[in-house]
C-alpha cells in the first residue's frame, strides 16, 4: 500500500522531469486519460463540483475502510487535473485524507500554472474531497 | 495605416509571455492601452492634479478645463447635441444601472421592457432587477442561428405598454452588429425609450447619435484605448430631467439646507463626488489617438483581418463558427469538436496567445446555441495577419495534444 505522502512526492518526482509547462500539460492530459471514471448513473447534477468553469462530477464510495473515488469532466485538461488528485487520495482511509496536507500541489507548481479560474476549480476538489472523507469516516465509526 | 508604426505606441505588445510573444487577441475584453494616453495621466498627475469644479486656484482649474473640454470631444466625437447631455459614469455598467435605476420611479405595474437575446448580463441583470421592483414585464428578442435579432418578432413585441428597450449595438459574444437605427425607429412608433449599449461598437465604427436618434447610450472607455473605470452616459436632456439623481453628494447639488436640498442641473446632477478626473481627461487623450488613426481606416483594416481570419479558422478540421452574421465585426466565436473551449483556451494561453473562453458574460446567447462556452478572438488594428497565422498553427497544435 501507499502511503499519501509517498504518492504526493512520486508525482512531484515525475513533473520535475519536464522541462517546460507545455510538456507538464501533455502529461496532465495523458493522465486525464486514465481517470478512473465515475458511474453513467452518478453523473448527476447533485455530484457537480461547483466553482469549475468546466463541468466536474465526482462519486465516492467506501471498501471496507478506503475511500473510491471516481469522477470525469467535460474538459480533458481539468480530468487530468482530478486524475492527479485521485492518485493521490483514493483507495486511502478517510483519517489518512483528512489528515493529509497539499503542499505536493505547490511543489508541482500546479496552482500557479492553471488559470485563475482553474485553480479555484482545484480547491474546490480538494474541499469536495475532504468533505467526502469527513462524512465517510462517521460510517466507519 | 501602418501597423508597425501603431504598434510602437503599445508598450505592452512588445512583452513576452512565457517566451513567446504576446499576442493579444481579447480586445472585446479590453483594449490595449498606447503611450499617449499612459502619459496623459502622468501628466496629470504630475502637473495638474486637483479636484475641479469647485477650486479657485490655477490647478483647479486647469484640471477643470481638461476635464471639460473631454465632455467637449466626446460630444462632437459621438455626434451629441448638447455637452451636458454627456454624463461621465464609471462604465457602460454604471450607465446602464443609472438609467434603469431611474425608471424605477416612472415606470408603473404592468409596463413591459424589451432586451435581447444578444445581450451582455450587465445589460440584462439590471432590467430584471427593475422589472421585479416595478411589477414590469421583461421581454426578449429572439435571436437565429446566425446570429442575427428576428426583427420580426421584435416588432410583434412592441406595443403601447412598451417603455424601454435596452439593446447592445455589437454583441460581445458572436460580434454581430444589430440594426439599431431600425430598432429605435420601430420603438419610437410605440412611444418607448431606447438604450444602446455601445461598449462593443464604439471602438470599431463611428457613431453618430443624432442621426441614430438614440434616447440613452453608454459606453466604456478601457474599450476605446483608454483607461478602466471611466465611461459616459448620453442621454436626451429632456429625458434625464426627468429621471431623478442616481447618486447623492458633493457637486451634484446647488443648495442644501437640513430642510431641503435643490439638485445641480445637468450633467451635474448625475456626477456626484470627485469624479475619475484622470480617466476622463486620458479618455479624451485615447479619443485623439483614435481619431489620428481614423475611424474609417480602422474599421476598414479590422474587416480585412475579420475576412482573414474567418477563412484561415474555417479551414481547420471540426471547427465551427458561432454568429455568421452578415454585418459583423472583427470577433469570432468559435468551438472545435470534441474539444472544450477551456482546454483550448489554456494551451493557447501557454503559447502566449490571450483569447477568451467561457460563456462571455452572455448565458442566454450560450443557451441558445446549447454549447458550454466557446473560444473568442477578437481583433483590434493593432493586430496582424501574422498573429493570426500563429494563432492557425497554435490552435492545430492544441488539436494534437487535445484529441
Amino acid at each position: 500500500m501507499n502511503s499519501i505522502s509517498k504518492i504526493q512526492k512520486e508525482l512531484v518526482e515525475e513533473f520535475s522531469f519536464f522541462e517546460d509547462w507545455m510538456q507538464r500539460y501533455e502529461h496532465m492530459i495523458d493522465l486525464g486519460k486514465s481517470l478512473p471514471l465515475i458511474k453513467e448513473k452518478y453523473k448527476t447534477d447533485d455530484n457537480i463540483i461547483k466553482g469549475c468553469q468546466s463541468k466536474v462530477w465526482m462519486h465516492a464510495e467506501l471498501e471496507e475502510t478506503k475511500l473510491i473515488f471516481t469522477a470525469d469532466s467535460d474538459a480533458i485538461i481539468t480530468k487530468g487535473i482530478i486524475a492527479i488528485l485521485i492518485r493521490v487520495f483514493s483507495k486511502q482511509h478517510p483519517d489518512e485524507i483528512l489528515n493529509a496536507d497539499t503542499k505536493f500541489i505547490d511543489q508541482i507548481g500546479l496552482k500557479e500554472h492553471l488559470s485563475p479560474t482553474r485553480a479555484n476549480g482545484l480547491v474546490s476538489m480538494i474541499k469536495q474531497i475532504k468533505m467526502y472523507a469527513l462524512a465517510y469516516k462517521t460510517q466507519i465509526n | 495605416m501602418d501597423i508597425e508604426k501603431i504598434r510602437k505606441d503599445f508598450p505592452i505588445l512588445s512583452r513576452k509571455i512565457k517566451g513567446n510573444d504576446l499576442i493579444y487577441f481579447d480586445n472585446a475584453a479590453t483594449s490595449q492601452t498606447p503611450i499617449q494616453v499612459i502619459n496623459k495621466i502622468s501628466e496629470y498627475y504630475s502637473k495638474y492634479n486637483s479636484n475641479i469644479h469647485r477650486g479657485v486656484h490655477f490647478l483647479s482649474q486647469e484640471a477643470t478645463s481638461e476635464y471639460e473640454l473631454v465632455r467637449e470631444k466626446i460630444k462632437n466625437h459621438f455626434n451629441i447635441a448638447k455637452k451636458k447631455e454627456v454624463i461621465f459614469t464609471s462604465g457602460t455598467t454604471h450607465g446602464i444601472n443609472l438609467i434603469a435605476s431611474g425608471y424605477s420611479n416612472i415606470l408603473q405595474k404592468g409596463d413591459e421592457i424589451i432586451v435581447s437575446n444578444l445581450e451582455h448580463h450587465s445589460n440584462i441583470v439590471p432590467l430584471q432587477m427593475l422589472a421585479e421592483k416595478t411589477s414590469s414585464i421583461l421581454k426578449v428578442i429572439p435571436m437565429n442561428l446566425s446570429g442575427d435579432l428576428d426583427l420580426k418578432a421584435y416588432k410583434k413585441l412592441l406595443n403601447n405598454k412598451t417603455k424601454l428597450v435596452f439593446v447592445n449595438h455589437v454583441s460581445n459574444s458572436l460580434g454581430t452588429i444589430n440594426p439599431i437605427k431600425e430598432i429605435i425607429k420601430e420603438a419610437h412608433i410605440h412611444d418607448a425609450k431606447v438604450l444602446i449599449d455601445g461598449a462593443q461598437s464604439a471602438p470599431h465604427f463611428k457613431t453618430d447619435l443624432i442621426d441614430l436618434n438614440a434616447d440613452f447610450y453608454v459606453t466604456s472607455a478601457h474599450k476605446l484605448c483608454g483607461p478602466t473605470g471611466i465611461g459616459f452616459l448620453y442621454g436626451k436632456e429632456v429625458l434625464l430631467n426627468e429621471l431623478p439623481p442616481y447618486q447623492g453628494g458633493g457637486e451634484m447639488i446647488s443648495e442644501v439646507t437640513f430642510e431641503k436640498t435643490s439638485y445641480a442641473d445637468l450633467p451635474h446632477k448625475f456626477e456626484a463626488g470627485t469624479p475619475n478626473i484622470s480617466g476622463v481627461i486620458a479618455f479624451g487623450a485615447a479619443l485623439d489617438y483614435l481619431n489620428g488613426i481614423g475611424l474609417k481606416e480602422i474599421e476598414n483594416y479590422e474587416n480585412e483581418l475579420l475576412k482573414y481570419a474567418t477563412r484561415k479558422l474555417k479551414e481547420v478540421k471540426g471547427l465551427r463558427i458561432f454568429g455568421e452574421a452578415k454585418n459583423k465585426i472583427s470577433v469570432i466565436s468559435f468551438n472545435i469538436e470534441s474539444i472544450h473551449p477551456y482546454d483550448l483556451g489554456s494551451i493557447l494561453d501557454k503559447m502566449g496567445i490571450a483569447v477568451r473562453t467561457g460563456q462571455h458574460c452572455a448565458q442566454p446567447v450560450m443557451d441558445f446555441y446549447q454549447i458550454p462556452g466557446t473560444v473568442r478572438v477578437s481583433f483590434s488594428f493593432y493586430n496582424t495577419k501574422k498573429e493570426i497565422d500563429f494563432l492557425i498553427l497554435a490552435i492545430n497544435k492544441a488539436i494534437k495534444m487535445l484529441s
